[in-house]
């Protein structure tokens, strides 16, 4: 290795979080304009009965049903009176919550299996990525559709139905990157003094597999935020009286030539969230692991 | 090169089998929902007991597949059972219309990425570059619900340049719920094409063309895209995948009566066969596309047909 | 005397980057000479590929030649369009590149990327270009052409490949074929074979050749004249067996050395201390000045100039006549 030079070299390696913090603010604003917005809107649906001018199931004017925007209800009401943006803040939880638990879940098992196949090979390899294989043949949303169908209705079900969806690809990309670690030296380095294969693949596979996983979990958020809402919009998903975005989108449908913004407001507010993803995402894999790209 | 085809072709069809076997499996977790869906409620337990006979569901669980598994072959995919036909034949009467969006909305997807990709490697860092691809992260994070619903709203109902519902329109009708369907595609095909095309192009042989003589264009024609088109192909191919599951959004919202809208039908109504047929049929899709494209790949690839 | 080839005058090439000017090439001059091989010599940076690169027109940016002239047998390559400057290429100069294996477009078939050049240059049939081709391909020397022809770049070795480069390289008989450590990727052997193809070339076909190359062995094997560059500049010039023989400045010396050094299994290698100056900053002064053991004052400050030592023999220091 050639001794780093300058300032910048020793940067472009350092990967600890607050220097990608700080690369990230410097070289590319979208990405972290977009991290900050994330956090403002994790903040805000977590506060939302604190921020909220209205509570949750407040009836706020029966007669006032399906009102366009005003100053009194920045974003009108819905087809029973309630205030919508107070519906949106509240249906941010679930939107949120089922963009980041599933990802999480699907994460930790493809990252372990795509492991486990990618350093112990053979037999475990094959059987691993057979079933990954049979997975991914499926079209996503046709599978989601099904799981939930035997599942029934639940959130928790929605979560593991997200999760079994995306867990494969999530496999694949992390085994092609075991297979790559798994030949470099300081792993036969360890094998050759007699660490464990548990111990290597936690140890030395894990850690160096990290960034990437960090990019694909910010890059899979949107999807999985995705999925669902397309999942609630077709009446499979969040059912009543939870709110989800991609519910209010389905029950605004109906209005859609009268009172348009029913609809509009919860699909910018998930199309706002998946941009940011998406921007944070990009800016995390040009700074972690351009490799990826290829992907 | 032969050998290797028989062995795709064999993997595929164990695949084929897995994931019948799977679908299988999910679905009769809960045998009995079905029956009561159907027969209603408060239909007398006896003729619950008949109608579950009748229709085979208390047989052992491998009689069952096997029964499913040798109608397959046959062409047979069961009845449906809330709209009472053969489910081969209701797949068959729907599979054209999903066939025509989906075929629109790929070349909406193809044409339009590609060219833009292009454009935007070419003309790197220029407005039209930026903007490009602003469209196309766009593309990629607007859900396909919004897109078909902003479309339907604007072009359909308030400008009156297409119709609504698709179901009877003829072609015309297919244009909105193929833009809708392609939007998102066209988004990724776009960025990877130029990500792939400015690497490419700081590859050695493109000095070596350049030093032939070649002028920029023709560089970019006949020795970058030759090489960049490759991974685009098997993003294509991977798309098929997501181009069925964005259908069933498209064809609810335009009413379009393809495979995605009978699924979800399937499910509305309880409707296991059907269900299981719709699935299946997709997915059998989704692996003979992924075939053609590996075959494609490597007939464009010479490096990967020594290998295949 | 002959007109030369080719005829560099005061050949300047920098890269505007965010950091600064980098002075990638800096006032070279030389002349190539019809029916010669000359070497240009250098370690990894000072500018050789820069140069062949300018005088090829494929300078990328963020550089670009600022300042010379470079004259082609009375053709000034400089003032030339990009068009214009895309049909001498290929057709009047041609360049090897140094990496056979991906200088090669892998999904086509190399007969097929060599007959690319002659129809860009010669209005004849498809046939008629294979024939060319096919001709070509026995005159470097690649044996069963027809199947050769058919071949991928993946499909031959190393030295197959580097032939196919001369092949397309030369197909358009050019008046100048410039090579970038051309045999710096090859087996010993093999490079052998091309260094004779090379010769071969100069005396049957009339083309002169620019070498570049960090390899002094290569260089005194096959050229008649050697330029040493250092740091974007040219510092010592001269016939091969003078050069060799009788080095003049500083860094020569030092190269010459740590080559005989390793060759002739001294008890030490001979090193030159330090490392290759930023081109970043280029400041006045001689720019090897200090690594050089008898740098003085007016080094430091003073640029030195070419002077000419003996006929041919050219070097570019304050101390020659001293040391």
């Amino acid at each position: 290795m050639e001794p780093i030079k300058t300032r910048e070299e020793k940067e472009l390696r350092d990967n600890s979080f607050r220097a990608v913090c700080r690369r990230l603010f410097r070289e590319n604003k979208p990405a972290a304009f977009s991290a900050i917005l994330i956090c403002l809107m994790i903040l805000a649906a977590i506060l939302a009965p604190v921020i909220t001018p209205y509570s949750y199931e407040e009836i706020i004017d029966p007669l006032n049903r399906l009102a366009a925007p005003s100053l009194q209800h920045p974003l009108g009401t819905d087809e029973i009176g309630r205030d919508v943006l107070t519906r949106l803040l509240y249906g941010a939880r679930i939107s949120l919550l089922v963009g980041i638990v599933p990802t999480l879940i699907s994460m930790a098992a493809g990252a372990a299996l795509g492991i486990l196949a990618g350093y112990m090979g053979g037999k475990v390899d094959t059987v691993i990525m057979r079933l990954a294989d049979v997975m991914l043949a499926f079209p996503s949303m046709l599978l989601a559709m099904v799981i939930m169908y035997t599942l029934g209705d639940g959130i928790i079900n929605i979560f593991l139905a997200l999760a079994l969806v995306n867990w494969a690809s999530v496999a694949r990309i992390v085994r092609a990157e075991t297979l790559k670690l798994r030949e470099t030296e300081y792993v036969e380095a360890a094998r050759s003094i007699g660490v464990g294969s548990l111990k290597i693949m936690c140890r030395h596979i894990l850690p160096n597999c990290l960034p990437s996983l960090i990019v694909l979990f910010t890059l899979n958020i949107p999807s999985a935020i995705l999925s669902e809402s397309s999942l609630s919009f077709l009446g499979l998903g969040i059912q009543k009286p939870m709110a989800s975005w991609g519910l209010m989108v389905n029950t605004g449908r109906q209005y859609l030539y009268t009172n348009p913004w029913l609809s509009l407001a919860p699909s910018l507010a998930i199309m706002v969230v998946v941009l940011a993803f998406n921007f944070l995402g990009d800016g995390l894999r040009d700074i972690l692991d351009p490799h990826l790209k290829k992907q | 090169m032969a050998r290797n085809i028989c062995k795709r072709i064999l993997q595929t069809v164990l695949i084929l089998f897995a994931v019948a076997l799977l679908i299988f499996i999910m679905l009769r977790i809960i045998p009995g929902n079905a029956i009561v869906t159907m027969m209603g409620e408060h239909a007398n337990p006896e003729a619950i007991e008949r109608m579950t006979a009748e229709l085979g569901l208390d047989k052992p669980f491998y009689v069952q597949f096997w029964k499913y598994i040798s109608g397959v072959f046959s062409g047979d995919l069961g009845t449906s059972y809330s709209l009472n036909r053969p489910v081969s034949e209701l797949i068959a009467t729907a599979f054209p219309n999903t066939l025509r969006l989906a075929v629109c909305a790929a070349l909406v997807a193809w044409l339009l990425g590609i060219v833009c990709g292009i454009i935007a490697a070419v003309k790197k860092n220029s407005i039209l570059d930026h903007s490009f691809m602003g469209l196309s992260l766009l593309g990629v994070s607007v859900p396909v619900f919004m897109v078909a619903m902003v479309l339907q709203y604007l072009l359909a109902y308030k400008w009156k340049l297409f119709p609504i519902s698709s179901g009877s329109a003829g072609w015309i009708g297919y244009v909105l719920p193929a833009i809708a369907l392609g939007w998102n595609s066209a988004g990724s095909i776009a960025r990877l094409t130029r990500s792939t095309l400015l690497e490419v192009m700081q590859e050695d042989y493109i000095d070596t063309a350049r030093a032939k003589g070649l002028r920029q264009v023709a560089v970019i024609v006949f020795h970058g895209l030759r090489n960049a088109v490759l991974p685009v192909i098997t993003m294509m191919a991977v798309q098929l995948s997501s181009l069925l599951s964005g259908a069933v959004i498209c064809e609810t919202i335009f009413s379009v009566n393809g495979i995605g809208r009978l699924a979800v039908q399937a499910i509305e109504g309880r409707d296991i066969p059907l269900l299981q047929g719709t699935i299946l049929f997709s997915t059998a899709l989704v692996i003979l596309g992924n075939l053609v494209a590996d075959c494609l790949y490597s007939v464009l690839d010479p490096r990967i047909r020594k290998e295949v | 005397m002959e007109k030369a080839t080719l005829q560099v005058k005061n050949l300047s090439t920098s890269f505007f980057t965010e950091r600064g000017e980098i002075k990638a090439v800096n006032d070279v001059s030389f002349t190539v000479p019809r029916r010669s091989i000359v070497g240009i010599v250098g370690e990894s940076g000072c500018g050789k590929s820069m140069t062949a690169r300018s005088i090829m027109g494929l300078v990328k940016y963020p550089g670009r030649i600022v300042a010379g002239s470079i004259d082609l047998e009375g053709k000034e390559l400089t003032a030339l369009s990009p068009r214009d400057m895309s049909v001498v290429r290929g057709e009047e100069i041609s360049m090897i590149f140094q990496e056979p294996m991906t200088s090669l477009n892998p999904v086509m078939k190399v007969g097929h990327q060599v007959r690319e050049a002659v129809l860009l240059h010669r209005k004849v049939s498809r046939k008629e270009a294979k024939n060319k081709v096919l001709r070509i391909f026995e005159e470097v020397g690649i044996s069963e052409p027809e199947k050769r022809y058919n071949s991928y770049p993946h499909e031959l070795s190393g030295g197959l490949r580097q032939r196919v480069m001369i092949a397309m390289a030369m197909v358009c008989r050019p008046k100048l074929l410039i090579a970038d450590e051309p045999t710096t990727a090859l087996d010993v052997t093999v490079e052998a074979q091309i260094l004779e193809l090379m010769k071969k070339l100069r005396d049957e076909v009339d083309t002169s050749i620019i070498l570049i190359s960090h390899n002094l062995g290569v260089i005194a094997e096959v050229c008649d004249y050697v330029h040493v560059m250092y740091a974007g500049r040219i510092v010592e010039s001269g016939e091969t067996f003078e050069l060799f023989d009788n080095p003049r400045h500083p860094y020569t010396k030092g190269l010459m050395s740590a080559v005989n050094s390793l060759a002739l299994r001294q008890p030490s290698l001979e090193t030159i201390p330090g490392t290759v100056p930023n081109l970043l900053d280029v400041k006045e002064g001689c720019s090897f000045a200090p690594r050089c053991r008898h740098c003085n004052q007016r080094c430091i400050t003073e640029t030195p100039a070419l002077s000419e030592l003996s006929a041919g023999h050219n070097v570019r220091c304050h101390l020659v006549r001293e040391v």
